[in-house]
């Protein structure tokens, strides 16, 4: 528990500062809903006639004039992309960031199994996406209840919780990677979560490139489809775990016997 | 019985030679010095031991538990010093020190109190805001607050000034009175004379030699010097010539009696035999074919 701890107390400020953020951004969005209802029921038909570009963003599955439509393409994209980004960075700098810093020879000469280290390491990045995700959906939901809507569990408890699992996954995937390399992996990292986001527009915009929404956590993420459907595409959610399990996976069989530069 | 010992011990990164063969014994209780250049194998040789790095064929044993499968009980009782003394750049020294404490699930506070005032360590400042001598405290800290079997450093004394160097070895000479052994690594020849009882040198990843240290002050070669004429006599094993005016100096690793009976036809205003100095014995080896 000692290196969680270290951990969290570390990366208490990155957490603090993209949480603020991230739950700021959704606040004001949630907020200025109201105003936008107005107009959003005349230029509603506008949106989802805009063809691929409606399409592309998932804007011709729903109504805009209903605030869980409104929501889910307005403020979903903030904790879909910058949640993803969050995961990705924790994940990506997690092991790497210590032989990058040069702390990793005073951290493993001390009585640690390597597994250990991964474990505790992996832990804090997952409480840490919990912890940020808990502070939005709290923040979202006492926004919503400000300007009288309410936020019904079916659609956006799963709508969270499919944001939630995506983050888990994008970090899975680049902490795999982080057991691979010693220095900064920023590039990586953020290159992955952006790959993953376009991946699923892609996939939108035509029906060849559905294929796609296998790959990208977005595919089971997209909040278009979830609104629209009341679930979660089962298919896409089995690949994302499978990558999870892989990127963790990974992890622990390349760092415990890895060469510490 | 040895605390160390390895095997055969080799690393190579991808082609490119580590150490080779690296046979060392360093028994229980010993003071071990390991001589060499920069990039002959030392850090190499020790981030094996350690664990850090998996050697490409070979075996060691430490406490007599094998480093490759009993790695972290092996470290339970280690202190190591790095020797680039890098810590997490925005914690105080004092958090550094109780994290790794912590880590090795102890609590060494009167101890490292204690080092921390002889090593004059200030305690609250940021570890960014330190030059390399005092994060090398913090690393002297580290490594003894859990008084360990085996004391590991590497390059302990680059960057102490030399009042710290001495508390440094006070200290390490203390340990090693109570029974911990110390193995370290060190291009300063003098110190590694001064204070270790055994050393080995190391030279581009292989070992050259392994003995006591008043075994290698001797090597059997001297250093002689003359005066009176400008060129040694013409002799098998003289090395390092260095001629002055009329001085002449140079060490000389045959015969005694074959010198002395060059030396007597010489017309000499003066002569001067001595032990030569570990250093030139390093330079002996280290300049070799």
């Amino acid at each position: 528990m000692v290196i969680l701890r270290q951990e969290l107390k570390q990366g208490r400020m990155t957490l603090l500062l993209w949480t603020a953020i991230i739950a700021f951004m959704l606040g004001v969005c949630i907020l200025i809903y109201p105003e936008m209802e107005r107009q959003m029921n005349e230029i509603s038909s506008m949106f989802a006639d805009m063809g691929s570009f409606s399409a592309a963003f998932g804007m011709d599955k729903i109504n805009f004039g209903e605030f869980g439509g409104y929501f889910c393409t307005e403020c979903g994209n903030v904790l879909g992309l910058g949640g993803a980004f969050f995961a990705a960075l924790l994940g990506i700098s997690a092991l790497a960031k210590e032989e990058k810093d040069q702390t990793a020879e005073f951290l493993l000469t001390h009585p640690l199994k390597r597994t250990t280290v991964v474990a505790q390491k992996l832990a804090s990045v997952l409480l840490q996406i919990l912890v940020l995700n808990v502070a939005v959906v709290g923040v979202s939901v006492l926004s919503a209840l400000l300007i009288g809507e309410t936020m019904e569990f079916q659609t956006f408890g799963l709508l969270f919780l499919a944001y939630f699992i995506l983050q888990v996954e994008t970090a899975a995937i680049c902490f795999g990677i982080s057991a691979f390399i010693n220095k900064s992996g920023l590039g990586i990292g953020l290159g992955i979560a952006a790959l993953f986001y376009f991946l699923n527009i892609v996939a939108n915009l035509t029906e060849e490139a559905a294929v796609l929404k296998y790959i990208t956590p977005y595919g089971y993420a997209d909040g278009a489809d979830i609104i629209a459907n009341g679930s979660l595409e089962i298919k896409y959610l089995i690949i994302g775990l499978i990558l999870t399990v892989t990127g963790i996976t990974a992890a622990f069989v390349r760092y415990r016997n890895k060469d510490i530069a | 019985m040895n605390i160390m010992q390895t095997t055969a011990l080799t690393k190579y990164y991808g082609t490119s030679r580590g150490i080779v063969n690296i046979n060392l014994a360093v028994p229980e209780g010993d003071f071990f010095g390991f001589i060499g250049p920069n990039g002959a194998g030392k850090s190499t040789t020790i981030r094996t031991l350690l664990g850090l790095i998996s050697p490409t064929s070979g075996s060691a044993e430490i406490f007599g538990k094998d480093i490759k499968i009993q790695r972290s009980e092996i470290l339970a009782d280690i202190g190591y010093m790095p020797s680039e003394a890098t810590f997490y750049r925005n914690m105080k020294v004092r958090e550094i020190i109780r994290y790794s404490a912590a880590l090795r699930d102890q609590d060494c506070g009167d101890e490292a109190g204690k080092l921390c005032e002889r090593l004059e360590l200030d305690t609250e400042k940021r570890i960014g805001a330190l030059s390399l001598g005092n994060r090398k405290k913090v690393s002297i800290v580290c490594a003894l607050q859990h008084k360990p079997k085996l004391c590991i450093f590497d390059e302990p004394t680059s960057g102490l000034d030399p009042l710290m160097q001495r508390e440094f070895y006070a200290i390490l000479e203390e340990r090693n009175a109570e029974g911990t052994t110390i193995f370290l690594s060190s291009h300063v020849l003098s110190e590694v004379q001064r204070y270790c009882k055994h050393a080995a040198v190391i030279r581009q990843g292989e070992i050259l030699v392994s003995d006591s240290i008043s075994n290698l002050g001797q090597a059997h070669a001297k250093r002689v010097s003359l005066r009176g004429v400008d060129t040694p006599p013409a002799l098998d094993g003289i090395k390092d010539v260095k001629v002055c005016g009329d001085t002449v100096n140079f060490l000389y690793s045959g015969q005694p009696q074959v010198l002395l009976h060059a030396l007597a036809a010489l017309p000499l205003a003066d002569v001067n035999i001595a032990e030569p100095d570990l250093e030139e014995i390093f330079l002996h080896y280290y300049q070799k074919d």
